[in-house]
Order: structure tokens, then sequence, then C-alpha cells
């Protein structure tokens, strides 16, 4: 039934190396061609996936599951949609049972990621017409190479890295994705090389997820070597649950899965830039604008994500729930900071990083907030793959409009922005949108997923409840700061008409998907989510999605109002007093916002101080002079021996004939002294 | 009877001048013609013990034949490097190729 499903993975694959290796052959319009055609292609095969998984399969196995309910669950774990394992073939071989597969796995949610890789890459492949097009000319003078097959390339590889990741059979295979995932944004934040910010900031991204991978790898190896599999889904890995449980019931080996599951997590949070690894995303805005929106919004920054959420059945079922909830905390607390952070940014795409780091923190708390695998315990796990669907939807339009607008004003600075709503109407209106949606105003996209992760929290600790509902608070205030002062207030333009450039509306090719992506917004939150993706395969309901509004989402909207009212009186006239006035009230607390709370200058001391000073430099002392110098000794020592036996090899033949004789006489002597 | 000792004493003698010729001679030829007498005072040795201790069995006369083709093919062979050898040097002297170490 899904045969073709190898063409998701190998056609992308083909693409970038066609335009890798001959994009520079071809014109460029060609080369940007290929690679949309060919996510057209994989935008249709997923839809198609997606149909066929979510209505025939779906179907046909619950029908005949019917019967077979046992305690609210469907026998043999199968739910109502059943894992498809496509195809899954021996890569490597470690031992007789350790063995590394490559395979093709649909579940509910990595259908669901087939989706939201697709569509958002499919739409950010068409914008980059217009936005690295414009970006070409603006940087000739400059000397920047014209990379645009360049970008296609990576693009392509980026897309097959993360649909090999979504799909992935086991824990192993999704690492190596992981890891290619991590090189893609690497090579994409680094793309103007000639930049020197956008380079350090790539070689910032790729070490710090590179640091949090170590953690993942090593968690993986305490897995797979106590477990003895790399398989994760209990669903169709026979004997994994027996071998889970043995493990658990083991006293002495009760350590090894809470301790696996937490490490691999550490990779996670480095990847879905958690607090304290957070640090690479703000800066990783220096790439292009769509990739902004394509990895660091809506795919690559949901790794993490995914990966705690295709783990969550083993942190549950197997006492790791202590662990699930340390993960709870630490997004909270994350999600305050960003927010916090994100008032204070004059950087718009800053800003809107540390509003997708806030979103993420969302996601990890509804699944940290899992206890159970039904009921209203597993409502956490619905509401976070719901907000990651919606979250990638909505961010990735606030991300392309603000590409929009950086492209027509050309800077970040929202200093030189404001009043734009008359010059690019389109843009307004669906920035507008993307803000309603993550402010979570009824009835767009993220009031259904943000408040059942709200409501989720509530259920687990009230006071968990009460301070995610604070967040979304001031999540509805950043937001609407940063569209004030975007499309409102003073314009930059209007100050001096005459030697300034006028902001017009952008292309087709780059509004185009703005709008797509905005109507997306408008209804993804009325897709009866809860029917196809739930912890324990039973279908949900959304209460919100029939008007059954708790009195969770009441607080929850009424948070986002003062929000959206706080912003509405301090930012959106000519003049903004009441925020110059708070800044000069408490310049310390604005420069520490600014300054992101001095997290990153903390990692650089931690870095530079600690480790270089304290570890690496005397080890490289070490290294130099006792390991270099032992082996430079024996070198040594050989070459000045053959120097010195080197004259014996004189080339005269008739004292090699002397030696020869003499030594000949000598042995014959000796061994008839011998005898 | 010739007594074993004189055939001793001829080979002794053909085999120290040989040395003798080899090591103090310069001209390539001379020092092959001083390696043939070696050679040659060992085939004489073959031949004479053969005679008297085996002589029932030719063992060493036919080992002394086989020594001899031996060593007509070494001396073809060390001919066509000494003509190579002076084509190259234009010296038929052993001290001129010193260069050949290392």
């Amino acid at each position: 039934m899904f045969d073709y499903a190898f063409l998701i993975l190998l056609l992308p694959f083909l693409s970038f190396l066609l335009l890798g290796l001959l994009g520079m052959k071809m014109p460029k319009k060609v080369a940007g061609i290929i690679g949309t055609c060919v996510l057209a292609v994989l935008f249709g095969l997923s839809l198609y996936t997606a149909y066929h998984y979510f209505f025939y399969t779906g179907e046909y196995e619950a029908m005949k599951e019917t019967f077979h309910v046992v305690n609210g669950r469907l026998d043999g774990g199968q739910g109502v949609y059943p894992t498809v394992t496509v195809f899954n073939f021996t890569w490597l071989r470690f031992t007789e049972l350790l063995t590394f597969n490559i395979g093709f796995r649909l579940t509910p949610i990595s259908v669901m990621m087939l989706i939201v890789i697709t569509t958002v890459s499919f739409m950010v492949h068409i914008y980059s017409f217009g936005y690295m097009a414009e970006r070409d000319e603006n940087y000739k003078a400059e000397g920047y190479e014209k990379g645009f097959q360049r970008f296609y390339a990576f693009l392509s590889l980026f897309t097959m890295s993360m649909l090999g990741l979504v799909v992935a059979t086991n824990i192993f295979q999704m690492y190596l994705f992981w890891e290619l995932v991590g090189v893609c944004s690497y090579l994409l934040i680094g793309f103007y090389y000639p930049k020197h910010a956008a380079v350090h900031a790539s070689k910032k991204a790729f070490i710090v997820t590179r640091f949090a991978d170590l953690f993942f790898l090593i968690g993986i190896l305490f897995f797979s070597f106590y477990v003895g599999t790399f398989n994760y889904d209990m669903n169709v890995t026979p004997g994994l649950t027996e071998k889970l449980t043995a493990i658990a019931a083991n006293p002495a080996l009760q350590w090894v899965l809470p301790t696996a599951l937490f490490l691999m997590f550490i990779g996670g949070a480095g990847k879905s830039a958690m607090f304290p690894l957070h640090i690479w995303l703000p800066d990783a805005m220096e790439g292009p604008t769509p990739v902004s929106a394509l990895i660091h919004a809506a795919t690559m920054v949901v790794a993490g994500v995914y990966q705690v959420a295709s783990l969550l059945p083993i942190y549950i079922q197997f006492h790791a729930t202590e662990q699930l909830h340390w993960i709870a905390y630490i997004a909270a607390f994350t999600a305050f900071y960003a927010a916090a952070v994100a008032c204070a940014q004059r950087d718009i795409k800053r800003g809107l990083a540390f509003s997708t780091i806030s979103q993420i923190a969302y996601m990890l708390v509804a699944l940290g907030v899992c206890t159970s695998l039904e009921g209203e315990g597993s409502l956490g796990y619905m509401a976070s793959m719901f907000h990651l669907f919606t979250h990638a939807m909505f961010k990735a339009l606030l991300f392309l409009c603000s590409g929009a607008i950086i492209v027509i004003i050309g800077s970040n600075f929202k200093d030189y922005m404001g009043g734009l709503h008359k010059y690019m109407p389109i843009t307004n209106i669906c920035f507008l949108i993307g803000t309603i949606a993550i402010s979570g105003f009824w009835p767009l996209a993220g009031f259904f997923s943000k408040d059942e992760i709200v409501d989720a929290c509530f259920n687990f600790a009230p006071a968990l409840g009460w301070f995610m509902t604070l967040v979304s608070g001031m999540t509805a205030f950043y937001m609407f700061r940063l569209y004030y002062v975007i499309f409102w207030g003073q314009s930059y333009y209007e100050l001096d008409p005459e030697h300034r450039r006028r902001p017009q509306e952008v292309p087709f090719v780059m509004w185009g998907p703005l709008v797509l992506l905005a109507i997306i917004s408008c209804v993804a939150g009325w897709i009866p989510f809860g029917h196809f993706v739930s912890l324990n395969g039973l279908p949900e309901e959304i209460a919100l999605q029939h008007f059954e509004f708790g009195s969770t989402a009441w607080f929850s909207l009424l948070a986002a109002t003062i929000g959206f009212g706080l912003a509405t009186w301090m930012y959106a006239g000519k003049k903004q007093p009441v925020a110059d006035a708070l800044e000069r009230t408490f310049p310390k607390l604005h420069k520490a916002a600014l300054n992101r709370f001095y997290i990153d200058d903390a990692w650089q001391f931690f870095t530079h101080k600690i480790v270089f000073g304290c570890f690496s430099i005397p080890i490289a002392w070490f290294d130099r002079h006792v390991i270099d110098g032992t082996f430079n000794f024996l070198a040594w020592g050989t070459n000045e021996a053959g120097e010195s036996i080197r004259p014996w090899q004189s080339g005269d033949v008739r004292q090699y004939a002397v030696w020869f004789i003499t030594g000949t006489v000598a042995l014959t002597l000796v061994l008839l002294c011998l005898v | 009877m010739i007594q074993i000792e004189y055939f001793f004493i001829l080979s002794g003698l053909l085999f120290f001048i040989g040395v003798f010729g080899f090591v103090t001679r310069r001209n390539l030829i001379a020092m092959l013609i001083s390696i043939e007498l070696v050679l040659n005072s060992v085939d004489l040795n073959f031949a004479a013990f053969n005679r008297l201790l085996f002589p029932d069995g030719s063992e060493g006369m036919f080992f002394t034949l086989f020594s001899i083709g031996i060593s007509a093919a070494e001396t073809a062979v060390a001919l066509a490097i000494i003509i190579n050898v002076y084509r190259h040097f234009h010296s038929d002297q052993v001290n001129s190729i010193e260069n050949m170490k290392w």
C-alpha cells in the first residue's frame, strides 16, 4: 500500500545531488524549479500517505480490532492507527542481536510530521524564489557569492534528513538523521559566509547542538547495551516490552531506563533550544529568513519534542515519570525566560526566535505532564503534538512575513520599521493573523492547541497551570508589541521621505505562500486532531472545539487579552511614552533582558575560562610535551643512529669484500673454537 | 699416487691468490678473473674429495660440472654489467663507481 514510500526519502536526496553537483552549471531559475518541483511531488505524496493512513489503513485496522478492547485500550496496543513499517533493512550488524536498521515507519505522529515538513518546506521553496533573488542583488556589491543553486541544494538535503528523522524505525536511525539536520542547519546558518556574524552563529549552533548530541549518543549506548536493541516502538518490536519490564523490575538495573531516557532528552534539549542550551537559536537568525522559517521555527527545532513524544510510552510505563516531570519544569522555566527576553528584543527575527523557544517549551511542558497512558494523564501528548502542528504553520508564517519586511526594509531592526501597514497591506494582514494565532485568541489555531496544553498543566498541578497561563499572557504581549512596532507607530520612511526608499508590497511569489499559510493558521485549529493522534490510540475529543470552554480556557483568554491590551496601550501609538518610561525606571532589568540575561556570557565564561583554562590548556601541554616528546625522542634517536652508521655503506666494492672476508674468517674461527 | 695434501695446497693457493687479487685489483675484469680463481679452487676441492673419499660415487664430479656451468653464466652476467658500467662511467676502475651507495 505504501510501496512508493522510499521515494519520499530518495527524491529529495537525488535533487540534492543534482543541484549540488550540477547546480552551478544550470541557470538559477532551473535549479529553483527543480527543487520546488521535487517538493511539490513530496507534498503530494505526503498528503496521499496521510489520506491513506488515516482513512484506509486505520479504519480497516479499527474494524478488525473492535472486539478486542481490554481495559479501555485496544488489544495488542495497536489502537485505531497501527504502526506501519513500510520497509526496514539491516544497514550494519553490530552483533548477532544488535543491528542498525534503516526503515520507514508510519505512526500517527510521523504522518503528521510528514505533512508539516513538506507543507512548510514547499512554501519556503516557493517563497525563496523572491527572497533569495532579492538578497542576491543586495549582496552582489559586497562580494557575496551568489548561492541560489547552493541554497536549493541544501534545502533539499535538509528536507531529506528531516523526513528520515521522523520516519525512523529505531533510535539510531533517528540519531543519524538528527546529525544530518544539524549539518544542514550549520550549512544554512552560515550561508552568507563572508559575513563574520553568520560564520560565528553557524559554529555556535553546530558546537552547542553537537555537545548536546553527545549525551543523546551516550543515552542510546546505555539503552542499546542493556536492552539489546535500538528499537523503541513496543507495538512492532516483539519482546521489547518484556525486556524493558525485566530491566525495570531488576533493582540493580532500575537506574538504566531513566538515565538513558534523560540523557537522550538532553540531546533533544539541545536541538529544541531548552534552557540553558538555547543560546544557539537566537544567533541562528543570521541565516536567510526562509531557513529560519523552515529549520529554526517549524521543523528541526521540534525534533527534540518529537523524540520525547516517540519515547513517551517508555517514560510512562517504566518508571521514568519523574524524569518526565523534570522535563516539564525545565521547559516551563524556558518558556518564561524566553518570553521575558522576547519582550525586549530590537531585532524582529531574534524576537521571533525567542518566541519559538517559548512555544517549543510549551510542547515539552505538555509532554512532561503526562502521567498515564490514558485518560486525563495522557491529554498532554495530544496537546503537544497539536501545538507542534499549529505552531509550525503560524510560526513559519510569522517568519516568512518578517522575511518579506526585511527584504523591503533591508534591516532586521525595529527602529527602521514602523507604520508599514499602509505600504504592505497583505503582509500586514498575514502577520496579524499569525500574531493572533500564536497569542491564542479564538478561533485561530493557537487557541485550541495552547489552551489544551494549559488544560493539561492544570490537570497535573494547578501552580504549573497558572504559570503557563501567565506565560501565554506574555506571549500575547510580546507578539503584539512586535506587530505594533513593525506595522504601526512612527514610520521611519515618513520621517525623511526624500532620501529613504519607499516601502512597497512584496511580489506574488512571496505573498502567495504567506496567504496560504495564513489560511492554514486560521483553520488548523478546527482539525479534530484528537481523533488522529492520542497516546493510547483511542480517539479523543478536544473539548474546546465543541464550544465547551472550561474555566482554564477563560483564564488564558483573559491573560491573552490583558497582554494584548498592555501591548496596545504601550506600543500602538506614534510615541511610546509608557515603554520609554519603563525602560528608564528599570534600566538594569531592560539591559539584562536585552542581553538575554547574560546566559551567553555565562557560557562564554564557562567554556573559555573554566573548560579551556583549567582543562584544555594543561591537557594540551601534556600532549605537546610528554606524549609528543616521547615520540620525538624515539624518532630523533633512530635518525642519529642511522646517521652514525651510514658511512659504512661507502660504495667501495673492495672495502665490502674485505669486510666480508674478514667476517667469514672470524666466523669460521669462532665456530672452530666452539667445536 | 698423488697425496691429497697436494690438492689442498694447490686449491688453498688458488683461493688465497683469488681473494688477494679481488681485494687488491682495481680493474673490474681483473676482479672477475680473481673470482673465477676462487671458484676453480673450490671445483678442484670437490673433484679431489670425491676421488679420494668416495671413489665409487660421482656426485662430486657432477657438482663440479654444475659449478662450472654456473660460473660460466655468472661470468656472462658480470661481463654484461661491466660493459654497462663502462658505458656509463667511461672507466673500468672499481673506485670510479663509488657513488653507488645510500
